[in-house]
């Protein structure tokens, strides 16, 4: 019991780790810019697949460095001759643009590097057991994803609240005009914001694809969860993000190695209902809509999310 | 297509007289040629299992030709995209009955099986003169040959039922196995395995206990690693698994990485994308019931099949040509068109029942009591240490377990079959 419990614990921080590597760019960018960028998952589907390709030639950790950069330059690309454009139409335009760009890139993915997945595997240098615990082992290249996500919420936290450039931007999210006026250039913040977003998408994708499967479908199966967590957390609110992505990621792993119906618990006190009724179901057969109600019940009883800023 | 038609039409209007004299001459020469048409996911999460169908048949197709085609006449594949929906296959089976197309084929996903047997008799009873014949390649719900049973489908691939009644027999065969875990996608075809496995365990070896009996989500599941731990704890020896694609590449890939040690029998380790997406995971620990891989074609020294292999492959890699079944299914069809004489469906359906067939890895039978195929079954296992072609490139190949005759994979149909008056 103690066994699986850890395990869990363990599994579910790890989960909600690579959601928040995901959440937070999304969240910085939607706190900047008002965009809600429906294309995200699709910039870490571009990571791993640019992390594929570079460790074919250069190796793993060269891949680390490059592909995120990579993204993020075409991210920079996207908001500089896509979305700034598109900006003065208003938010719908926005979001139609983000929307199509979801399927341009799956359709350029599956050009370029087919259907068939791609073999892009974890590096031996990291292919290794960390620890044993109970006779389970734990692979080192999972505590490397934890290490990596954990150095990123420390780097951006650092960033944003602790530096100079940290604190315009976030004088941009809450002042642009003002900050506009002491002369600051805000489009090009939010130029940056949107790269810098899109690379910790692509940062992601590299950390993402080796450890699930790199393929044209991966966008797709990441880009709902991803949103139910940036609403969770609060539109725009990194450390909403950071705490939603952990619950979610706990709470999807718990609820998964629930063995037993409400039924059962009920029989416990005493009331026996049959198993074939809608209570014998077992619980870890909802585990995968937990996000989604916890999300539907936060925007009932609190509409800004966990630790949103604004009401809107 | 349609508007280029439309187009060429509109064009050779404007001539007049000629446009009279043209367009019938155009129906005439595409009337030549058999069509089949191909309905499956062209677009859409499977796509990717849809154009191997696409390239395989159209490949056959041509070999076909290449060696004079059936009756003197090509065979033409053509292709529609169904979406995955078993809405949009009923809208494409019209289209192509419109066509004037009397063979349709199909593969993905037993729910547009259903949709399409259910389709196919009620067109065929609404047009007499302008019937149809569905060839089933894949879609493996047992009830299509047993109380959905038609005269009008046929059935190439061996049945769900089949297949588990073929992986209990081998897992029942080995003594040292006691524990057995199963997890499945929560649908028809994961519900159906969960059940048929638990019982034709218990009838072969009560002694097995089934420590693990889970469905979960279908193509939800980004992290296994929970149920990784659900099987670990169980102490398993063996894992059956009807999952395919994602499913059952990240099932395989968090067990190696907990280091789970077990034997997972699989119904789709093969499919395309799965031996690349599992690659080393899956080493020794990966089996699946096929009727074919390529190393098979060297066990059984079938010069021909190596080498229909290896022209595939030169032309498309990485895709690879692993489904016998659909050569067997173009085939017998034109081992009954030639028996008929004709190619008309009510014939032709006539002759293809009870028709046997040699594909080279045995002889196959298509019964007539309900148009299932009996076929050699083979269980093979992901591996270093294989004969002559690895999968999709990854340094592993199959390796043949077993070989499960046609005869003993046979399994009752409750079949009552109506046949229309044969002239």
């Amino acid at each position: 019991m103690l066994e699986s419990f850890i395990f869990s614990v363990l599994n579910g921080v790890l989960y909600g780790m690579l959601l928040f590597m995901l959440a937070s760019g999304l969240t910085l960018i939607f706190g900047m810019m008002g965009v809600l960028n429906f294309a995200h998952a699709s910039y870490y589907m571009l990571g791993a697949y640019f992390a594929f390709s570079i460790s074919e030639y250069a190796g793993f950790w060269v891949a680390l460095i490059l592909a995120p950069i990579v993204v993020g330059l075409l991210g920079a690309l996207t908001e500089r001759f896509g979305l700034r454009n598109v900006h003065k139409h208003g938010h719908v335009a926005e979001l139609l643009f983000t929307f199509g760009l979801v399927y341009v890139i799956d359709e350029l993915v599956v050009l370029i590097w087919g259907r068939v997945p791609v073999n892009y595997q974890i590096p031996d240098a990291l292919d290794f057991t960390l620890f044993s615990l109970y006779g389970s082992q734990f692979p080192a290249y999972r505590g490397f994803i934890l290490l990596v996500a954990i150095a990123m919420f420390v780097a951006i936290y650092v960033l944003l609240v602790r530096t100079r450039v940290g604190m315009i931007i976030r004088a941009s999210l809450s002042h642009p005009d003002m900050v506009g006026a002491l002369g600051h250039n805000v489009p090009r913040i939010f130029t940056l914001v949107f790269a810098f977003g899109t690379g910790l998408a692509g940062l992601a994708g590299v950390m993402a694809g080796n450890y699930f499967i790199t393929e044209p479908g991966m966008a797709y199966a990441m880009g709902p969860i991803v949103f139910v967590v940036v609403v969770f957390g609060g539109l725009g609110s990194l450390g909403g993000a950071f705490v939603a992505s952990l619950i979610i990621g706990l709470v999807t792993t718990f609820a998964v190695g629930m063995n037993y119906s409400v039924a059962d618990l009920l029989a416990g006190m005493g009331i026996a209902f049959g198993q074939d009724s809608v209570l014998g179901i077992n619980l870890s057969r909802f585990g995968l809509m937990l996000p989604y109600l916890m999300m539907v019940l936060i925007l009932i009883v609190r509409p800004r999310g966990l630790m949103g800023a604004r009401e809107s | 297509m349609k508007n280029t038609m439309r187009l060429v039409r509109r064009s050779l209007a404007t001539v007049g007289v000629a446009a009279a004299l043209a367009v019938p001459a155009i129906g005439s020469a595409a009337d030549d040629t058999i069509k089949i048409g191909l309905i499956d996911p062209l677009s859409g999460p499977f796509a990717n299992i849809g154009d191997l169908g696409v390239k395989g048949f159209t490949f056959l197709a041509e070999r076909i030709n290449e060696d004079g085609g059936i009756l003197g006449r090509d065979v033409e594949i053509v292709p529609f995209d169904n979406k995955g929906s078993a809405q949009e296959s009923l809208q494409n089976l019209r289209e192509a009955a419109d066509e004037g197309i009397q063979y349709i084929t199909q593969g993905l996903g037993s729910n547009v099986g259903n949709a399409l047997v259910n389709g196919v008799e009620k067109h065929n009873r609404r047009n007499p003169d302008n019937r149809v014949v569905y060839l089933n390649f894949a879609a493996v719900d047992p009830a299509l040959t047993n109380e959905k049973c038609s005269f009008w489908h046929f059935r190439f691939d061996a049945n769900s039922a089949m297949k588990m009644k073929a992986i209990t027999d081998s897992i029942a065969d080995q003594k040292q196995v006691k524990k057995v875990f199963l997890i499945n996608q929560d649908y028809s075809h994961g519900q159906f395995i969960s059940k048929a496995g638990k019982e034709l365990l218990a009838e072969k070896r009560p002694d097995i206990e089934i420590v693990g009996d889970v469905l979960h989500p279908l193509g939800k599941v980004k992290d296994f690693s929970p149920y990784i731990s659900q099987i670990e704890s169980s102490d398993a020896d063996v894992v059956i698994s009807g999952n395919w694609g994602n499913d059952l590449a990240l099932l395989v890939r968090a067990g190696a990485q907990a280091g789970l040690d077990v034997d997972y029998y699989t119904y789709y380790g093969s499919l395309v994308g799965t031996p690349r997406a599992i690659g080393e995971a899956g080493e020794g620990k990966l089996k699946t019931i096929t009727e074919y891989q390529e190393n098979l074609a060297v066990d059984k020294n079938q010069a021909d099949l190596q080498e229909l292999g290896e022209t595939f492959e030169e032309r498309y890699a990485p895709l690879e040509f692993n489904v016998l079944r659909t050569k067997t299914e173009l085939h017998m069809l034109k081992k009954a068109m030639e028996k008929a004489g004709t190619t008309d469906p009510l014939q032709v359906a006539y002759a293809m029942e009870g028709m046997t067939l040699e594909t080279g890895m045995g002889e196959v039978t298509m019964r007539a009591k309900d148009h299932q195929l009996l076929q050699p079954l083979f269980i093979s296992t992901l591996t270093k240490d294989y004969k002559k072609y690895d999968a999709e490139g990854t340094g592993f190949g199959w390796k043949t377990d077993v070989e499960i005759p046609a005869d003993e994979t046979a399994v009752p149909s409750s079949c009552e079959m109506k046949r229309p008056p044969r002239s």
